[in-house]
């Protein structure tokens, strides 16, 4: 039996066209009904297993947080039915119930009552919240003079103080500073070993490549793709760029990947090849190596101006160099339809053992959030392998010089 | 359902509790004089009508020549009221309020009022010992007649929520309830004799206003009990009663029929 499971889920806000309609509704012996629905989830179905994650991600207005809030129980669903089994801990706002004149302490205990604790475990899980919170004699001190990064970290604390059957979050983690990031999403990932099941919102991309085994893709309240959270990643860049005349595809790379074409195609991409110092194609290269990676390109409409970025990914899909000709001061401008251009980017290929993609970008200024002429994900895939140096385990290479002292 | 409704609840009371803690603190605690604000708001109202009204207009109460009696009517009226006022103003606003934590956090709504009305009767616990001490100095204590003020007093209570909680679900959708509401208390309270004695009042309009405000009979038991030490009249309690009763029925079917739609429309 799934942990969460979300069936045939819709919800409707009701519209009134003038306040009045509403009263007039309301009173008795009214038989005939004023408002109009407003459909902002449509049939959504889906379960997550106990100790899996999943990620939701979509645009503003996808219906995410309406969807986190039925989950979540705070307002219900038109039709359709959500199951949860478990103790549920939602961080949809971090630092509720918080109130600025009281002390760190006494807030930990309003707001670990308002989120279901007693007093007694309270008393019994403070000497660790104050522990992971990290702020010292502040915890004695009015939250009025904390820093907001120091009320994140009491707040994180305190909600994930007891390890929950299933953990609801909100872009809660995009806050605080980077150390205490990395300390919340290592007690996530403890949480998630001891069984956790974690259904995760988040814009940051990173994040749920990061921590989920599936995402799942908002849009205009319908589950726009369902997958490993890598292609729905990719897919969803693409939405991000897509303009009216644009066009999506997704074909089936090698190795069963899906790769994503995205993009208005006034200039496309011809070919991606990987060389070695000898001008040669390559598929594998050693740690370390000098490596070109050659990108051809043609112009399909007079454009005023072209930049081309690109950047390799690991094998989850996470983004481990990127950049492109317009941080790289080389954009071109009024480019006439026929052209070709050939780019080629030197560098030593400093990355760990592994398999990697490139993803490549074609459009202005310095994203593609403006004209998007084609976006191709998957563009080339390539191999690392480790022949001369000593070995290592990572992503990157960062070859140190050792020096050790003794004495006695 | 009722049943998980209330053992949610009984798992919060601690957190009810802190929270009528935390507002009596949060009233006080960067003030120098602290809880005695708490007292000195009706001590200056009650100042301002014993001064006014008993030595300026020479009112005295018709069948009693005590000094202390007419302020004795006078704070056993408006201790009363105040109470009520406090409860019932601060339900209307109870959803807008906390919008926020309704949005966000799941827990059981109920605590909500009882947070209100404990808040509150802290604070009438307060005033009422105030008045008995008054009460003891001027050697006007009711005897047993005291012990009726608990009947009266969770009728009034009763009456305060129902009607607090329909105002509350019903300002959420419509936000003039809200300020309509602030108007009619003020017209209530003078439309309830207790700066004045009902006996001014022509014999009609007098019992017109015992009969259609629900309000005068319960303040008019506790002038009972504590000008004359008698029991209230309870017949004219029942109209209270069944108000009450109606009330609470009247915010149960808002919630039952609305309740979805709160956290929507906030």
């Amino acid at each position: 039996m799934p942990a969460i499971q979300v069936s045939q889920l819709t919800k409707a806000y009701k519209l009134y066209p003038t306040p009045w309609a509403r009263l007039r509704e309301w009173l008795p012996f009214n038989r005939k009904s004023r408002h109009q629905l407003k459909w902002v989830l449509n049939d959504i179905s889906f379960s997550v297993e106990k100790g899996e994650a999943l990620g939701i991600i979509g645009l503003n207005g996808a219906g995410k947080s309406t969807l986190l809030k039925i989950i979540t129980g705070t307002t219900q669903a038109t039709t359709g039915s959500v199951q949860l089994i478990g103790h549920v801990v939602a961080l949809l706002e971090l630092g509720m119930g918080f109130h600025p004149e009281f002390t760190g302490r006494q807030n930990v205990y309003m707001s670990g009552q308002l989120l279901g604790l007693t007093q007694l475990e309270i008393d019994t899980l403070m000497p660790s919240i104050e522990a992971f919170a990290e702020i010292g004699d502040y915890i004695d001190q009015p939250v009025r003079i904390y820093s907001s990064g120091m009320q994140v970290r009491l707040a994180f604390s305190i909600a994930t103080a007891k390890r929950p059957d299933i953990l609801i979050i909100d872009e809660a983690l995009s806050v605080g500073d980077t150390y205490f990031q990395h300390k919340s999403f290592d007690r996530i990932r403890q949480f998630r070993q001891h069984g956790t099941t974690l259904l995760l919102v988040s814009h940051d991309k990173s994040a749920i490549q990061a921590i989920c085994d599936t995402a799942i893709l908002l849009a205009e309240g319908n589950i726009a793709m369902q997958g490993v959270p890598e292609h729905v990643m990719d897919y969803y860049n693409a939405m991000i760029a897509e303009r009216e005349n644009d066009t999506v595809t997704l074909n089936a790379a090698a190795e069963g990947k899906t790769q994503t074409i995205s993009g208005t195609g006034e200039a496309t991409i011809e070919q991606v090849k990987l060389l070695n110092d000898k001008n040669q194609p390559i598929e594998a290269a050693d740690v370390g190596q000098k490596v070109i990676l050659s990108i051809d390109v043609v112009i399909n409409q007079d454009i005023d101006e072209l930049v081309l970025g690109y950047v390799i990914k690991d094998r989850l899909g996470l983004p481990i160099f990127g950049t492109n000709t317009h941080h790289l001061k080389q954009q071109l401008y009024t480019l006439q339809q026929g052209e070709q251009i050939n780019y080629q980017f030197d560098f030593h290929l400093n990355l760990g053992e592994g398999t990697y993609s490139v993803a490549i970008a074609l459009h202005t200024a310095d994203t593609h959030i403006e004209k998007n002429y084609q976006w191709r994900d998957l563009a080339l895939v390539f191999n690392t392998i480790n022949i001369s140096q000593s070995q290592f385990v990572g992503t990157a290479w960062l070859p140190p010089k050792m020096r050790c002292t003794r004495e006695q | 359902m009722t049943n998980s409704r209330l053992t949610a609840l009984w798992q919060y009371r601690s957190f009810v509790f802190s929270s009528v803690r935390r507002e009596f603190q949060l009233k006080y605690q960067n003030s120098l004089l602290g809880a005695i604000w708490t007292i000195l708001n009706p001590l200056a109202m009650i100042v301002i009508y014993t001064v006014i009204f008993s030595q300026v207009m020479k009112a005295r109460l018709p069948d009693s020549d005590s000094f202390y009696a007419y302020s004795t009517y006078l704070c056993s009226g408006i201790i009363a009221w105040g109470l009520f006022a406090e409860i019932t103003g601060r339900l209307q606003n109870l959803f807008i309020e906390h919008a926020n934590i309704l949005k966000k956090l799941n827990f059981p709504r109920l605590a909500l009022p009882i947070i209100v009305v404990l808040s509150a009767l802290v604070n009438f616990a307060i005033i009422a010992s105030l008045f008995l001490i008054f009460l003891i100095w001027t050697g006007g204590v009711p005897g047993s007649a005291i012990l009726f003020t608990i009947p009266v007093l969770i009728i009034q209570i009763t009456f305060s929520v129902g009607l607090g909680i329909s105002l509350g679900i019903l300002n959420v959708f419509f936000r003039d309830i809200g300020l309509l509401f602030n108007i009619v208390l003020q017209f209530w309270f003078w439309l309830t004799p207790i700066v004045y004695p009902s006996s001014i009042l022509p014999e009609t309009i007098g019992s017109i206003i015992m009969r259609a405000n629900p309000m005068a009979p319960i303040i008019a038991a506790y002038q009972n009990i504590f000008v004359y030490g008698q029991q209230p009249e309870w017949t004219t309690l029942i109209i209270p009663i069944v108000s009450s009763s109606l009330l609470m029925l009247i915010a149960l079917s808002l919630y039952l029929k609305h309740a979805h739609e709160i956290v929507d429309e906030l």
